[in-house]
């Protein structure tokens, strides 16, 4: 044990780096393949019906395979390119929206004190990566060259752009709270008791930024770049076999992503919710399993990001799916003018030192 | 080491998608080259430690101004044939332009030998040292009037273009929302109490 830590200190930074991308990318791959499960469960249970229940691993939990059989299914299809498609853009399109979810993780306060990368301007570096994101989209609808595929692209470069209006505007308040852009300091500015996290005094924010995450993430009730009913599958009606199945991972990198940022931003991140009642010394910390699970830690991230993953998979087996109209009035009329308010209202809180603001 | 080879790459990388710019013969291509060296451009910031700035160009850049130019570009029909009829008929203001730019490298190159520092090489800073803090704090004090009269040109831009899209044709059939939103079971269906009638 002794000799795996004195390896460990003895490699270089940018080792160390590496060892935690290739774990978190592992992690984060998995974790979109049972997500997927998890949907068509979730959505399942609701609609009252079974799901995937057939394909079992070695026999024990049923359903449990099937993302394992999807892939595979997918791996061994054709890959198709549209005769009169831009080849190249055709194929490094669904690299281009896949790289930012997963690149976006780099800032993320993983655990107390920990990134991969502690940079200064996170959340900037956050955002430029998501409005990114965009591009594979919009490659995708328009090397396809097929007018149904140009038309999903529109629709979501049109809704991403205003959506990231009021994402942005949503951050400016969590800015105002942490007086900083490092992820990892927004995290810790929120710590103490959980009703004081920056969900309660920014809940027009929290709402928009979780509504605008959805959005941008295209999904359902927001999901009119893919709309089946309408054009087909939207940007990616093209693409066949592992290159479509880049997009589906794509997409759910980004829920995850957007969960994972939604817990960051605004209900703590790591931060335990017995943060605050607790004491750091308190004798139940010293507890050898108790004292971990309900101190701060990564699984109460883990948590939290699951929790807004239901929540999305909810909204989507609810919601019917907006018309194209309604979605930009949302994100221009409603959305924009709220967080405005709010920032308004947060600059009066600031200065008459109230809420997460009394202690400075 | 490290960082010169880097540098090289991305210079070289820059001036590959520049040049792809203005040759290719797709628009499209062209705009997505345009990307490419904004973000190259991103890369060349970084090495020089200006992380902020270099965050900012990708979040302005290409994920905003670069999408609706795409948008755009993506949905104008151009004849390439026709745009290049033009080319010899305005060669003499490219030229002119080409010279003024030479004329401009020239003498910052000759301004440099003069004496004048004006290339200076970056002191690297401690590891800690936080760019965007450095930036806020001279951005809100020393500039603070030409920061706020740039953000007032930009919103007079705004409400400008607003203004200028914003006309209501007569006979403009509209959704109001808020009335649909608002309506009642009653505002659509009347229930009329009637005698039975025997069918003929």
């Amino acid at each position: 044990m002794d000799s795996v830590v004195a390896l460990w200190n003895s490699l270089p930074s940018f080792a160390h780096s590496g060892v935690f991308i290739v774990a978190v990318t592992l992690v984060l791959v998995v974790s979109v393949a049972f997500l997927t499960l998890w949907e068509r469960k979730l959505i399942g249970w609701m609609q009252v019906r079974r799901g995937p229940n057939r394909v079992a691993i070695f026999g024990f939990l049923p359903g449990a395979g099937q993302p394992f059989a999807d892939v595979v299914k997918l791996l061994i299809k054709e890959v198709l390119v549209p005769a009169k498609s831009s080849g190249f853009l055709f194929r490094i399109a669904p690299a281009i929206t896949l790289i930012p979810a997963f690149a976006t993780w780099a800032v993320m306060p993983i655990a107390p004190h920990f990134a991969i990368a502690e940079v200064d301007a996170g959340l900037l570096y956050v955002l430029s990566l998501t409005s990114v994101g965009v591009y594979g989209v919009i490659l995708a609808g328009w090397a396809s060259n097929s007018k149904y595929a140009f038309l999903g692209a529109m629709r979501s470069a049109a809704q991403i752009v205003a959506y990231e209006i009021a994402m942005g505007f949503a951050l400016v308040g969590v800015l105002m709270v942490a007086g900083s852009l490092n992820l990892g300091t927004i995290v810790e500015k929120q710590s103490g008791l959980m009703w004081g996290w920056n969900w309660s005094w920014l809940f027009p924010l929290f709402m928009v930024y979780f509504i605008s995450g959805v959005a941008e993430t295209n999904r359902a009730p927001f999901d009119v770049a893919e709309g089946e009913s309408e054009i087909v599958a939207g940007f990616h009606v093209e693409y066949s076999g592992i290159a479509f199945a880049l997009f589906f991972l794509a997409e759910y990198a980004n829920m995850i992503l957007v969960a994972a940022l939604t817990s960051v931003f605004f209900v703590g991140g790591w931060l335990s919710p017995l943060d605050g009642w607790i004491s750091p010394d308190n004798f139940i910390l010293q507890v050898p399993v108790l004292g971990l699970l309900l101190g701060n830690g990564l699984h109460w991230l883990v948590a939290k990001t699951f929790f807004f993953l239901s929540v999305f998979i909810w909204l989507r087996a609810t919601f019917p799916r907006y018309r194209y109209d309604q979605i930009m009035r949302l994100g221009w009329k409603v959305l924009i003018p709220v967080t405005i308010v709010w920032i308004a209202v947060e600059g009066v809180m600031v200065y008459l030192k109230v809420g997460p603001w009394s202690a400075s | 080491m490290l960082v010169q080879f880097l540098f090289y790459a991305f210079a070289a990388v820059l001036l590959g998608s520049a040049f792809g710019v203005i040759t290719s013969r797709n628009p499209v291509h062209s705009a997505l080259y345009l990307v490419l060296a904004f973000f190259t451009s991103a890369g060349l910031w970084l090495l020089i430690e200006a992380e902020f700035l270099a965050i900012v160009l990708v979040l302005v850049y290409v994920g905003a101004v670069m999408v609706l130019f795409l948008f755009v570009v993506m949905m104008l029909d151009i004849n390439a044939e026709e745009v290049r009829k033009g080319f010899t008929r305005y060669a003499w203001l490219g030229w002119l332009t080409v010279l003024a730019v030479a004329f401009e490298i020239v003498g910052v190159v000759v301004v440099r030998r003069m004496g004048v520092d004006v290339t200076r090489v970056p002191v690297p800073v401690a590891a800690d040292h936080s760019n965007t803090a450095d930036l806020g704090a001279v951005l809100y004090t020393r500039y603070v009037y030409p920061f706020e009269l740039a953000a007032v040109l930009l919103l007079v831009a705004i409400v400008a273009a607003i203004v200028l899209t914003m006309r209501k044709r007569k006979g403009l059939k509209l959704q109001d929302i808020n009335a649909q939103v608002a309506t009642q079971a009653r505002d659509r269906v009347r229930i009329i109490k009637m005698a039975a009638e025997r069918r003929e």
